[in-house]
């Protein structure tokens, strides 16, 4: 179903690439007309992306919005794009959160101008394709292709550990997606053997789900290349790294995009398609959650660097994203889905804050801050907007995610919200003694003196995060509004877990099978 | 009959080996690869003619073009390296390896 | 109506956007636009109290605000008897104080950020008694929290202002938790958290076990707003904030959410006599406790923070024994003369250049002889000596316990309202009476009566403290404010109430009051007994008072500091760092290692290459003629 009926996604994905053609023209000399045009193509890009929220029909489950060509038709491969409830937002957060973290380089990016710029744009097309791919072949290169952008992005234009930290984002991040190209494959095949029909289409492949045992290994591959990229506790390592080396653009688009990724993943892959799976491993994944919400808030409170506490505070808050998406209920899922959206506006701000006091004092050590408030007042009530939003006060729009988690948890897994609900406490605990310590106090660093406030194009960047803050945390029904459908009908499927009874599940891991089944002879 | 055939394509082939692992001069192990592919195009041919299938020859024909256009590359490079180093034995070209 | 309720929190509002966002401009309107923002905001709220008082009840509903699948929580205000007292207390109180604050806060750079903030704080408490349900109830309940955390910290620059910020935002988000909890089991049970679909169906939803587990988990909430023992840490540092906030967040309005809550729920707690016992104890332990410390303190502030600690108490006692109304009577009255007390402690302190140490002060009466005056009223009321406010309300409490079957609160009430009375009336006796204590002191900080702007406010809740009693007197069979709370927080039930003579506890507990006044004045004013004397002979138990039971000191060295310790030196750097990080690092080590044994492998010599190729291809060859044999 496409109401557009012009290919609305295509545009959406590839105007980047176009734009980066288009800086690719330009002499690396001219560095604001570089800038200007991307900055004017992400916005484009993002105006683009619109009427997708516009057009959006609120009351079905259904792929909108859908752009199907045959690709490599023997081998059951389509150009196949699509959005639904769940994915809606992330595109939209996507094409928001680009030109915000543009505009952040405009000062903080000097060297190498026109090569950042092509690599931005090309990560945004990366990006998009993850969320609208409906192939999951394509969704593969997608999600592999955007890799190598950040990779680049972090690796140049970090900071001094750039190096390692990329190379440890990189290898990480590309082991977990190794098991899921391997996962693919096997459903390939396997869907083939049962259904007799190549294809990798993932509506088929969540409608038509394996045999239960045969979905154990798959979701474990899946799982990991996902938990890694979210990142859950314990895979969470590589992000303090890159968070830290990374440019602040880098940074935003990592935390408020990237992560998300690894969400998105599980709500698209795991639970619809290995859903008696995913009933299975509930306990473990909540577990898993619960630590990484309790350990990601203790071991950002002990962090002496801004943006480390902020990485570590990430590993907190994308729990409680897990949390909420594991409890299988409509309002934990929709929770987590708010979450995630919730974690891309405020922490990306947080980033972008920490990016703009760096830029100016070229340090992130907490301990040489102190006494913003009375030097950079507008700063610091930015700040402090985004702190509440980060520890979920009431109004924000972090209240809303973190208490529908809590509470489409507690439908579910009673101890584990409760437990939960004392995260809040520590999230308190990090956000404000860092709070403090950098806002607060009296300013003793003499080179805080010569600190400037917002100049226009901080004004003009901050001001829509802003926005949304309050937005999300006052109206939320706007967005969640939207979700309603494509949640139930995912909470449907995971209440599925045999779809043809005749299929009972005998065909074990052993290759023999597969091959003879599938007809693949040797 | 066949067996005699293949005994020859065999003994080339092995010739060739033999001469691309244990010469030094550079030369010398391209024609030794040279002997290994025209052995290898002997076997196809052989092939062919004993199976009534003529794909092996059509095949042969295309090793042999390919083998040309090998040779003249590698001869090309083997030229450039010896610009470079003033040397024909492999055994002074070991930068692979670091 | 259904705008003129809105109205009442719009107009806070309004102010404090005024004010946010223009604050740059209006600098020294701000106190203006504040206070007649507060004004307007009480003038809204007339109309509509009346008409609750003649017997309305309004509920209006006006937008959607957190749609929960099946269920929704709507943006709804309400006002009812009990939010209809509660709506007076904070409407009219934040006036006076505002207006106070005009005159208090004169010339402070932060002139115009601290209306900012005290608008959006009287926003949130009206949201919080307003708001028609729990989750709407907790926006305005951490709304307040977050307004006290930045007026806690409004002195930024001061590193202990910062801090007891920090830790009044902390000890409460425990609270918060509990109360979350609670609002989480509500909405299980009942798929609403509306106040009008919670408590119709209370008996036909909960059983008393889940009453029991909500009626605590609230009360945890309550416990950290309302600074009950163990989480009343926060309180006594919070009087690092300016004193008109002290005034009025940590004594009149925001402090008491916890008792409104309570009394809010009453019919959750009704069903749960182990919560309601729990509420009580906590209360009365609190009362007791908050009480002996204020005996020995010498910062004025310090000493008025443990009596509100002390007074919340009893209202916890109110509201825990089932006497709602008492509670939330005693919560109005507390509001005019405690509010009173700290304002009066403001003009002394801004008399005095911010001095706060009673060694200091002394016979500050002929300076300031409209403040003493109202102290002394102010005094009386919360010693309950008739005809003062705190008389009734408190009375009322100790009563209804006594009524309700729990002599030992009672007495521990009566004990603690003889220290009550014993310790304001030292803290009146060494301030405003006696003789200067350090001479020429006064001269030097021009010692002076507070100014109009100041003392008018102060008048008007001197007047309160008086006559705001007067509603708790018996008027035809009845006490008013008793039927009027109870229409909708009914006293509890109980089937054996005990029954005792009115005339006689209401004597007995005046008599109680007297005494400690008398003490007070045998001590401080006639010194028959010094106080050091008292001090010497009971060295331990004064030195445990003077530090306040070391539970600061206990608190830092055996929560937080082993906690963050744990944090950095065992989560961080060791399990993060060495084991989960240094697992990731390790495998990419051996990834390299075997890549060095490979390595050697590696020669460089062609002819080598050539013949691992040969040997490869034997093998496959090999294997593969083996298979087919």
């Amino acid at each position: 179903m496409n109401q557009l009926h012009f290919p609305i996604l295509s545009t959406i994905v590839f105007l980047p690439v176009i734009g980066a053609l288009l800086v690719s023209l330009i002499d690396s000399k001219k560095e604001t007309a570089i800038r200007w045009v991307t900055f004017i193509v992400l916005l484009l890009d993002f105006l683009v992306s619109l009427p997708l929220f516009f057009y959006f029909n609120s009351s079905t489950y259904q792929m909108q919005f859908v752009e199907k060509v045959p690709w490599i038709s023997s081998l059951g491969m389509n150009y196949y794009l699509g959005i639904d409830g769940i994915s809606l937002f992330l595109v939209l957060l996507t094409t928001f959160l680009s030109p915000i973290a543009q505009l952040s380089t405009w000062s903080g990016i000097t060297q190498k101008t026109k090569e950042f710029n092509i690599v931005l744009l090309l990560l945004q097309t990366g990006m998009l394709g993850v969320f609208v791919s409906l192939d999951i072949f394509l969704f593969y290169i997608f999600w592999e292709f955007q890799l190598i952008p950040m990779y680049l992005m972090i690796g140049i234009w970090g900071g001094p550990n750039r190096v390692f930290a990329t190379m440890k984002f990189f290898l990480y991040t590309f082991f977990g997606s190794v098991f899921m190209l391997v996962a693919l494959m096997a459903l390939y095949f396997l869907h083939h053997a049962y259904y007799h029909e190549y294809t990798f289409n993932m509506v088929t492949l969540m409608s038509q789900p394996l045999p239960a045992n045969l979905q154990f290994w798959l979701f474990i591959a899946f799982a990991l290349a996902f938990a890694i990229k979210v990142p859950m506790w314990p895979f969470h390592t590589w992000l303090p790294w890159a968070h830290v080396e990374a440019p602040t653009a880098g940074s935003v688009i990592l935390a408020g995009i990237l992560l998300k990724m690894g969400t998105y993943g599980f709500l698209r892959f795991n639970l619809p398609m290995f859903a008696s799976m995913t009933h299975q491993f509930v306990d473990i994944i909540l577990i898993i959650s619960l630590i990484g919400i309790f350990y990601g808030a203790f071991v950002a409170m002990v962090q002496p660097d801004i943006k480390k506490l902020v990485a570590y505070s990430s590993v907190s808050h994308l729990g409680y994203s897990m949390l909420g998406m594991f409890a299988l209920t409509t309002i934990g899922i929709e929770g987590s889905i708010m979450q995630m959206i919730n974690h891309g506006i405020s922490t990306g701000a947080l980033f972008l804050i920490v990016g703009i006091v760096y830029e100016r004092m070229h340090t992130r050590n907490i301990s040489e801050y102190g006494g913003l408030a009375s030097l950079v007042p507008i700063f610091s009530v930015f700040f402090m907007i985004f702190t509440l939003s980060s520890i979920a006060v009431p109004g924000t729009n972090g209240f809303i995610g973190e208490f529908m988690v809590l509470f489409g948890t507690f439908e579910s897994h009673k101890v584990f919200a409760i437990i939960a609900a004392f995260g809040g406490l520590f999230a308190a605990v990090y956000m404000l003694t860092m709070f403090k310590r950098v806002v607060f106090l009296k300013p003793l660093n003499p080179k805080l003196l010569k600190l400037t406030d917002f100049n226009l194009r901080e004004w003009i960047y901050m001001v829509p995060l802003v926005v949304f803050v309050f937005w999300i945390g006052i109206y939320p029904n706007t967005f969640l509004s939207k979700m309603h459908a494509s949640v139930n009908h995912l909470i449907e499927q995971t209440k599925i877990t045999n779809v043809n009874p005749n299929l009972n599940g005998k065909v074990s891991f052993d290759n023999k099978v597969i091959i003879k089944k599938s007809g693949l002879k040797g | 009959m066949l067996a005699a055939y293949m005994f020859v394509s065999v003994l080339l082939f092995a010739i060739g080996a033999t001469g691309a692992m244990i010469r030094r001069n550079f030369l010398i192990v391209l024609m030794s690869l040279e002997l290994m592919i025209n052995g290898a195009g002997m076997a196809l041919i052989v092939m062919s003619y004993f199976t009534g299938n003529i794909s092996g020859q059509v095949m042969f024909l295309f090793v042999a073009a390919v083998a040309a256009s090998e040779t003249a590359v590698g001869l090309a490079i083997a030229a450039m390296m010896y610009k470079n180093k003033k040397s024909v034995d492999i055994n002074d070209y070991t930068t692979l390896k670091k | 109506m259904k705008t003129l309720v809105l109205l009442i929190i719009i107009w806070p509002l309004i102010g404090f956007l005024i004010n946010g966002l223009f604050g740059k401009w209006t600098k020294n309107y701000a106190g203006i636009i504040a206070a007649s923002a507060l004004g307007l905001s009480f003038l809204s709220a007339v109309y509509p109290i009346w008409q609750v008082i003649l017997g309305n009840i309004y509920d209006y509903v006006y937008f959607t605000w957190m749609p929960l699948g099946k269920f929704s929580v709507p943006f709804g205000l309400r006002i009812d008897s009990l939010s209809a007292v509660m709506l007076f207390v904070v409407t009219f109180v934040s006036w006076m104080i505002h207006i106070y604050s005009n005159g208090y806060m004169k010339g402070d750079p932060g002139y115009a950020r601290y209306f900012t903030y005290l608008n959006l704080f009287v926003f949130s408490m009206l949201l919080l008694i307003l708001g028609d349900s729990y989750l709407l109830m907790f926006v305005g309940w951490e709304g307040v929290g977050l307004c006290s955390y930045l007026l806690i910290g409004f002195w930024y620059d001061k590193k202990t202002a910062s801090d007891a910020g920090e830790k009044a935002f902390v000890v409460n988000r425990i609270g918060d938790a509990g109360f979350i909890i609670g609002v989480l089991f509500i909405l299980f049970n009942f798929h609403s958290v509306t106040y009008a679909d919670v408590f119709p169906f209370v008996h036909q939803v909960l059983t008393p076990e889940t009453a029991t587990i909500i009626g605590l988990a609230l009360f945890l909430g309550a416990m950290g707003k309302s600074a009950q023992f163990p989480l009343y840490i926060w309180l006594t540092d919070a009087m690092e904030g300016p004193t008109p906030v002290s005034s009025l967040i940590h004594a009149a309005t925001m402090v008491t959410a916890g008792v409104y809550m309570v009394a809010r729920s009453n019919a959750i707690y009704d069903m749960s006599p182990i919560a309601m016992e729990v509420v009580a104890s906590v209360g009365a332990f609190t009362a007791f406790y908050a009480a002996t410390m204020a005996l020995t303190h010498k910062d004025i502030k310090r000493i008025l923070a443990y009596s509100t600690l002390s007074q919340l108490g009893y209202m916890f006692i109110g509201v825990g024994v089932g006497v709602y109304w008492a509670g939330i009577f005693h919560l109005m009255t507390h509001a005019f003369f405690k509010g009173l007390l700290f304002l009066g402690a403001g003009a002394v302190m801004h008399s005095m250049r911010g001095l706060l140490s009673t060694d200091l002060m002394g016979g500050l009466k002929k300076k300031m002889p409209q403040t003493a005056i109202l102290m002394v009223i102010a005094s009386l009321a919360i010693a309950g000596i008739p005809p003062f406010a705190g008389f009734f309300s408190k009375d009322a409490i100790l009563a209804g316990a006594l009524e309700m079957g729990h002599p030992i609160i009672w007495i521990v009430g009566e004990v603690t309202a003889f220290m009550t009375a014993f310790y304001m009336f030292r803290f009146v006796f060494t301030v405003f009476y006696g003789e200067e204590k350090v001479p020429n002191l006064y001269h030097e900080l021009h010692v002076h009566e507070a100014p109009k702007v100041m003392t008018i406010p102060m008048w008007v809740l001197g007047v309160l403290s008086i006559i705001g009693g007067w509603v708790g007197l018996h008027v035809s069979g009845e006490i008013p404010i008793e039927a009027f709370i109870a229409r909708t927080a009914p006293t509890l039930e109980v089937a054996n109430e005990a029954h005792y003579s009115e005339a006689f506890l209401m004597g007995f507990s005046a008599c109680v009051g007297l005494l400690g006044i008398f003490t007070a004045w045998v001590i401080y004013i006639k010194k028959w007994i010094t106080a050091e004397s008292i001090a010497n002979t009971f060295k331990p138990i004064y030195t445990l008072l003077a530090n306040t039971y070391y539970v600061d000191e206990f608190v830092y060295f055996f929560i937080v500091k082993p906690f963050w310790w744990v944090s950095e030196f065992f989560l961080w750097k060791i399990v993060d760092v060495k084991i989960i990080d240094g697992g990731v690092d390790l495998f990419g080590w051996i990834s390299k290692r075997i890549g060095w044994l490979f390595r050697t492998l590696q020669t460089g010599f062609v002819s080598h290459y050539a013949y691992w190729i040969s040997i490869g291809v034997m093998l496959l060859t090999g294997w593969y003629l083996v298979r087919i044999i």
